[in-house]
């Protein structure tokens, strides 16, 4: 009766081999591949690299006004862009203009791949009831392990640094939009693809005329929280060598520094509201069509 | 254009909704009835061996009850829905041989379709809507436009080309939704339901517009509908439909006459038959002049009884539209018409 009482698990010494077979393997698989796979990745370095210098470098009026002109573009609301306003020169004048760059250039490169990626395979998965069963579960290990778990990985293949900083952001941000675009065109009413067939609309026509367009609300949605998720993971990227304002709110942990912490987390908050406000402002508009409906 | 042009020919259809189709077809063949297929296969049988011709330039009714399989079957005229076995033949072209590419051309250029919701693009102006048709044949937009802004005019919303759906009412929708079937010039136009969403005031205008449109550009129509009042003001022949299978399929004076079976009898029930049946359908033949007034032969009986109630002993003689004398109607006459008819077929019960 002892099996009852104590799981049968496996023997200690079998365990030790089994994880350090695995370990192993990949260590071998790092060693032999990660030169060439951090080449792949080098040009995206590059890019980050300069992108952050850009704004760094550039004159603080000029970032400043390029915001509020990206802000009134996306919202059409003064008081938006009167908080902008007042949100980047209270983060300037408490010192931490340059980090708040660095998340900036990180958090922007981060969407534009997670956008470039997740739409794509949105559309794929909206196509193909199979190819959905296979991503479906993919995103729900995405988003539900624990983040630290692959970082290990990620940072013995790559190193420490902002490629596989981005890399973890990205794994971490990307979900939302898919699913989200899958689901926009899913969502599509079938009366109105019927209309479509019928007038011999073939299938990129029927995409990009009818069923992107009214999934775009839906697809926006998504973009709004694929950004707050990469904001959100801007403390744990900068464990890896992420610069910007990770960094100093992991500094302030260490050390408890409360003004610090605050200080730098609150600058998270008020980047996360500004692109939350702009970007769901401009999903509205784009849905205008909904919104003054006679009756 | 002669009366037996026939357009549209559907032979031996056949549709059958579930797993398995091959061996609930053979047992539908053998007879089995719906309700014995759903049970014994699990399939649903949408139709049940349709024949039927189609006159071109005439409008085709296709009238049943919610369930009957009419919408199933507009459906595969234009292959939204394929065939489980049968043919299909538009134009002398079978068009269940047609290749995905070729389906696509044939949709463009010789069929469009109204739908019962509308179905219009929210996201498109009403003058994107109307032009949808020629935009995805790859048509310079100038050309389209103008097209679209042509029968934009001829459906009456001139002004509303940049509204979008949303901001009109539904009577004004279905107008862009027909003016989008015509803007194609596609012969044949198919109208799934197209006017019971629609209030009876509004329904009856747009049947009143349908009909105007059809005496300028002569189509192929085939319009289902639920409606057997609307069926007698714009169909040519009719059509109906029960359980999937045709029951009867003859012109709307026939389908009030002579009605297949019970169902049908069942139907024609409540309509008024003083204001729809026409005085050919009742009348004596013959080419002798009568003592009475001289009345045209599609007259309804509503109108002749105005003019025997002057003169009841008088026989009215009935007149061709060329002015020949072909029958006359007694009194007699006019009391037989008003009696419903009994079935012609055997009776269904239940």
């Amino acid at each position: 009766m002892e099996w009852f009482f104590n799981f049968p698990d496996m023997s200690r010494s079998d365990l030790r081999e089994f994880k350090k077979t695995v370990d192993f393997a990949f260590t071998d698989f790092s060693r032999s591949y990660g030169a060439e796979i951090e080449g792949f990745f080098e040009p995206l370095l590059m890019f980050l690299v300069w992108f952050e210098k850009f704004f760094i470098n550039t004159p603080w009026p000029l970032i400043i006004f390029g915001i509020l002109v990206l802000a009134w573009i996306g919202s059409r609301s003064i008081p938006v862009v009167i908080g902008t306003f007042l949100s980047f020169m209270l983060i300037g004048y408490f010192g931490m203009w340059e980090d708040t760059m660095s998340t900036l250039a990180i958090i922007l490169v981060a969407t534009f791949l997670c956008i470039s990626i997740g739409i794509p395979m949105g559309i794929a998965m909206a196509r193909s009831n199979k190819v959905q069963a296979v991503i479906v579960p993919v995103l729900d290990v995405m988003q539900t392990i624990p983040s630290f778990v692959y970082l290990i990985p990620v940072v013995m293949l790559l190193g420490i640094g902002k490629v596989p900083g981005l890399i973890a952001v990205c794994i971490y941000a990307i979900p939302p939009i898919v699913r989200l675009t899958n689901l926009g065109i899913r969502l599509v009413d079938k009366d109105i693809l019927e209309a479509a067939d019928s007038f011999g609309a073939n299938y990129w026509q029927k995409l990009f005329g009818v069923q992107m367009p009214l999934a775009l609300p839906t697809i926006f949605a998504g973009v709004n929280q694929t950004i707050m998720m990469a904001l959100a993971m801007v403390v744990i990227a900068s464990m890896i060598g992420v610069k910007g304002l990770g960094l100093p709110v992991l500094r302030a942990i260490s050390n408890q520094y409360l003004a610090l912490g605050l200080m730098n987390g609150l600058a998270i908050v008020v980047l996360a509201i500004i692109f939350d406000r702009v970007t769901q402002k401009f999903g509205l508009r784009m849905q205008k069509y909904r919104n003054d409906s006679k009756d | 254009m002669s009366e037996n042009d026939i357009l549209i020919q559907v032979n031996q259809l056949y549709k059958i909704f579930g797993d398995n189709t091959n061996e609930a077809l053979e047992f539908v063949k053998n007879g089995m009835g719906k309700d014995e297929l759903l049970e014994k296969c699990n399939c649903v049988l949408g139709l049940n061996k349709i024949n039927l011709d189609i006159n071109k330039a005439k409008i085709q009714v296709v009238m049943g009850l919610s369930g009957s399989g009419k919408s199933t079957l507009i459906r595969h005229l234009n292959r939204l829905i394929e065939p489980t076995s049968g043919e299909i033949i538009v134009n002398n072209q079978d068009i269940l041989s047609l290749s995905q590419k070729e389906l696509i051309q044939f949709r463009q250029n010789n069929m469009s379709m109204v739908f019962q919701k509308f179905a219009l693009f929210p996201h498109k102006t009403v003058l994107q809507n109307v032009g949808y048709g020629l935009a995805v044949q790859n048509i310079p937009e100038k050309e389209w436009n103008e097209k679209a802004k042509k029968w934009i005019n001829r459906v009456g919303l001139d002004g509303y080309e940049t509204y979008f759906p949303g901001q009109l009412s539904g009577g004004m929708q279905q107008r862009v939704g027909l003016a989008r079937a015509l803007a194609t010039d596609a012969e044949i136009l198919l109208m799934d339901e197209a006017f019971s969403a629609l209030d009876p005031l509004i329904r009856s205008e747009m049947q009143n517009i349908l009909l105007d449109l059809q005496n300028e550009l002569h189509k192929t129509i085939i319009f289902i509908t639920h409606d057997l009042d609307e069926a007698l003001k714009i169909g040519d022949r009719i059509a109906i439909l029960r359980d999937g299978s045709m029951i009867q399929d003859s012109n709307p004076q026939e389908i009030i006459m002579q009605p297949a079976d019970d169902y049908v009898s069942d139907f024609i029930k409540d309509i008024n038959r003083a204001r729809v049946i026409q005085a050919k359908s009742i009348m004596t033949h013959t080419k002798v002049k009568s003592s009475g007034a001289t009345v045209k032969e599609d007259m309804v009986l509503e109108d002749i009884l105005q003019i025997m109630s002057d003169a009841p002993s008088k026989p009215v003689t009935i007149e061709n539209s060329k002015g020949k004398v072909t029958g006359k109607i007694e009194m007699d006459n006019l009391i037989q018409g008003m009696k419903r008819p009994k079935s012609q077929g055997t009776n269904i019960t239940g």
